[in-house]
């Protein structure tokens, strides 16, 4: 086969498929902010998404400050910079790792979830069932999950930030001779309220991708069992690649 | 323009549906009148349910059209009130309770209180003889049977007057396939509804079909009144109505 053809074929049905990605996004979330909406469904997504992903995100957030907190301290002391150590974990977590790792958390935990029962729902007829019902599945199904994980990610990226600071903290005053209440000062004096804020902001994208990819693959999951399975794997890898991809893109524009 | 005096109600002209290279439906001509009762027969795999789908509105013809009352069908008609349809597999919703599922289109479209919406609920399953303890209960803890009989008062339950049964009596005992049959005669008779089913099931479709039609590789081969089935003339209608393996 012609390599150019092949190529100019697979950048064509990528465009295409983004586009049809963008316009399914479009419209759950043109769904989500008019009537009729559906807040008993918005309800119980944000319990599973966001408070149930509380333990998980939790758990990571804190071994990865105290981590982080022991790299920084060996690397800060070749420059005699140990001291550092606090400011630099904090914006490290806050403005990087705490949406990131929430956010790639709930890409395993909330996309595989999303797709699978959307799939199954696809494969068992009870989509076509509730476009007979008067009940447009992108209201009843999209929106609120949309809407839930827009709204939980940057809740739970916050509880992630402070846990994570609170795991360097711990390393910090147990074992590096750190004193408690000046990491404390030290790291609330450094903060600026921006990246604070930036990071909840990626978080909020973040949460749009983790639903979006979720819903996405499940509604158009083909062929019974297998084809659940497969569009919950491809949720979860979609996800984590996009996730990177628009941090990259978040941080260039909110450094520059 | 003025209507005619015996326009059908649902109109299938030309319908052909692919699905990558393989042609499913090639040119569909079927109708039905209003307040009549049609049934499709035909084996697995010819395409039944997706003719049906098709005239819900639930999936879209890449030939031909849908007429409605003689108007070409608008997308998203599936969307409409006044349509009923059972799935093959019944399609509850597995994270609703059984009388949620019934009354999902009272409480979600239309509005109705809890409250209201539950009391016509346990009418709808009175008359579909389902058992109230179920009303309680989720899908997967019912019988298939059951299901099937939840999956119809969801259907019937807002008086539609367009109904589509896809396989309504499969997987039924003869008892409760009897009355399911005796409500889709009911739903048309009485009350004036129109009727596509499909069926397997010759002696349900010789109780509930005021017309049948047998869909074979992609086209209506073959259609007439209930009582001309026997005498079709047709080998393929004679093969499946004796159950016999060669025409
Ligand atoms: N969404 C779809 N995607 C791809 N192929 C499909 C789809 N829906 C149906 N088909 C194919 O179309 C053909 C007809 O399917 P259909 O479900 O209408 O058969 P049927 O006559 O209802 O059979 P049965 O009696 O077994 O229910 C089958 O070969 C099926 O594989
Ligand atoms: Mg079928």
């Amino acid at each position: 086969m012609n390599p150019l053809a092949a190529l100019g074929r697979a950048t064509l049905g990528a465009a295409r498929r983004t586009g049809a990605v963008t316009l399914f996004g479009a419209r759950g979330l043109l769904s989500a902010f008019t009537r009729p909406f559906f807040p008993g469904q918005t309800a119980r997504q944000m319990l599973v998404i966001g408070f149930r992903s509380l333990p998980v995100v939790g758990l990571t957030a804190v071994f990865t400050g105290a981590a982080l907190a022991l790299n920084i301290h060996t690397g800060g002391g070749r420059l005699n910079a140990e001291q550092v150590m606090p400011q630099i974990v904090a914006l490290g977590i806050v403005r990087e790792l705490g949406p990131v790792l929430a956010a790639l958390m709930l890409a395993g935990r909330v996309s595989a979830a999303i797709a699978a029962e959307i799939g199954a729902m696809r494969a068992t007829e009870q989509i076509d069932a509730l476009a007979t019902l008067s009940t447009d599945p992108y209201r009843y199904l999209v929106a609120p999950r949309l809407a839930a994980a827009i709204l939980s990610l940057p809740l739970l990226t916050a509880v992630a930030d402070i846990l994570g600071i609170a795991g360097g903290w711990l390393v910090a005053t147990a074992t590096l001779d750190f004193d408690g209440r000046l990491y404390i000062r030290n790291t609330l004096d450094f903060l600026e309220p921006w990246d604070v804020i930036s990071g909840l902001l990626k978080a909020a994208v973040f949460g749009l991708i983790v639903a979006l990819m979720g819903c996405w693959h499940g509604f158009h999951a083909k062929g019974g069992a297998r084809g659940v399975g497969r569009a919950a794997t491809f949720a979860v890898v979609s996800a984590a690649v996009l996730i990177f991809a628009a941090d990259y893109l978040l941080t260039g524009v909110f450094t520059a | 323009m003025t209507p005619k005096p015996a326009q059908p109600r649902l109109e299938w002209r030309g319908v052909s549906k692919r699905f990558g290279d393989k042609l499913v439906l090639d040119g569909v001509d079927l109708a039905v009148d209003p307040g009549r009762s049609l049934v499709v027969i035909g084996g697995s795999g010819q395409g039944k349910s997706v003719l049906i789908k098709i005239a819900a509105g639930l999936l879209r013809a890449d030939g031909g059209e849908v007429r409605l009352d003689g108007q070409p069908l608008a997308p998203g008609a599936a969307h409409a009130p006044g349509y009923g349809f059972l799935f093959q597999g019944a399609a509850l919703f597995d994270s609703l309770p059984v009388w949620e599922n019934i009354a999902f289109r009272l409480l979600h479209a239309d509005g109705l209180p809890r409250r209201a919406a539950r009391a016509r609920a346990l009418d709808a399953m009175d008359r579909v003889r389902l058992p109230a303890s179920a009303a309680d209960q989720r899908p997967n803890e019912l019988s298939g049977g059951m299901q099937k009989r939840a999956g119809l008062a969801r259907a019937i339950i807002a008086d539609p007057d367009i109904l589509f049964f896809d396989e309504p009596t499969t997987g039924l005992d003869p008892v409760t396939g009897g009355v399911i049959d005796a409500l889709i005669v009911e739903q048309v008779r009485r009350l004036g509804c129109t009727a596509v089913s499909i069926t397997h099931d010759m002696a349900s479709a010789r109780r509930i079909a005021d017309r049948i039609a047998m869909l074979h590789a992609g086209r209506i081969v073959w259609q007439g009144s209930a009582d001309e089935v026997d005498r079709s003339g047709h080998p393929l209608v004679d093969q499946f109505v004796s159950g016999r393996s060669e025409p």
